[in-house]
């Protein structure tokens, strides 16, 4: 079977799945559409920005550069840079993978992807203004200050507990991004 | 608000690399498109999740399992909403105020943003795309867990 069209059976499955969904729930129906384009707008209003910025990394920045500023030794510079990194992002989480994957590729240190991650999903400082005006700064504030810490903590607990050679094969895969 | 941010700052850096080096941006253009490619499958299928869970768990009905729920029971019940839910932060804070204003409390609050954030479920066939099925699951798990942890701690401070 052709290679390209393999990869979309899990797609092809779901689609069929969902359109049953509509079929048997008329009564979600109007919901489901009109949810499907909310977020189909929204992704595609994410994804050229964020996958144009990660060609540019891609091409730009030498994977030398990137193993002295976010590799296994640069130190605190590496776990600082990631978290500014992730908390300046805008958009979505599942922005964030795409970008980790080309850090990956670049040589950034799995622990400090993981931090990449955790502050990209929730230490966004476009976002804090947002939520100390709608929430108060006490909640923002205690919020943001609890999360850093569970960053870490999350990073530290996945970095010790997955095994060496689980993370050899994903730096393996993203190697392969071309 | 935030998307305005990330064009600017995208294509600020297209037009300082098209002009420094046009091959290297076309290059970097086709990297792009091969990267959004390699993605599409796992991107339409997260598409059609969070379509039908949020046409089910629309803000009304979050509102009133959030807005019932209390002690850990809520927490929970607010957490696990918030994990399989995928709303932007500048819907999600102003009806998180506007629950806490009709009576639901702080700790549920934080536990339905927390995990919103932090947790994703329905994304999770992009997440093991890249970070395969051991990293993406545990990671979850624990910013779920965490979610319950951080939405005690900021009960606690926003009492004080």
């Amino acid at each position: 079977m052709n290679k390209a069209l393999k990869r979309y059976i899990p797609t092809i499955i779901v689609a069929l799945l969902f359109i049953g969904f509509l079929v048997l729930f008329p009564q979600w129906r109007g919901k489901t559409v009109q949810s499907i384009t909310v977020q189909m707008k929204t992704m595609l209003l994410v994804i050229p920005p964020i996958f144009i910025l990660l060609g540019l990394l891609d091409v730009w920045v030498p994977r030398e550069q990137m193993i002295t500023l976010m590799g296994e030794g640069s130190g605190l510079k590496g776990p600082i840079l990631a978290f500014l990194l992730g908390s300046f992002a805008a958009g979505p989480l599942y922005g964030a993978f795409p970008f980790a994957a080309v850090l990956m590729k670049k040589g950034a240190s799995f622990s400090n992807i993981l931090i990449f991650i955790g502050a990209w999903s929730t230490t966004k400082i476009p976002m804090l203004l947002f939520e100390i005006a709608s929430l108060g700064t006490r909640f923002a504030l205690s919020r943001l200050f609890i999360d850093i810490i569970g960053i870490i903590i999350i990073a530290w607990a996945i970095h010790g507990s997955i095994p060496k050679q689980e993370i050899t094969r994903l730096y393996d895969q993203a190697k392969n991004i071309d | 608000m935030d998307t305005i941010i990330l064009y600017v700052i995208a294509l600020g850096a297209l037009l300082f690399s098209f002009f420094h080096n046009k091959q290297k941006t076309s290059m970097a253009l086709k990297k792009a498109w091969k990267a959004f490619e390699g993605i599409l499958p796992q991107f339409i299928t997260v598409l059609f999740l969070v379509a039908a869970v949020l046409a089910i768990l629309d803000t009304e009905t979050i509102s009133k399992l959030l807005g019932k729920g209390s002690g850990f029971w809520g927490v929970l019940i607010a957490s696990l909403v918030g994990a399989i839910t995928l709303i932007p932060g500048f819907v999600a804070f102003p009806a998180a105020a506007a629950l806490l204003q009709s009576g639901a409390g702080v700790t549920q609050m934080t536990a339905f943003i927390s995990s919103l954030m932090m947790v994703g479920v329905v994304t999770l066939p992009m997440e093991i795309q890249y970070f395969g099925k051991k990293v993406a699951i545990f990671r979850n798990i624990l910013a779920w867990f965490f979610s319950v942890i951080a939405a005690y701690f900021v009960g606690w401070v926003v009492s004080l």
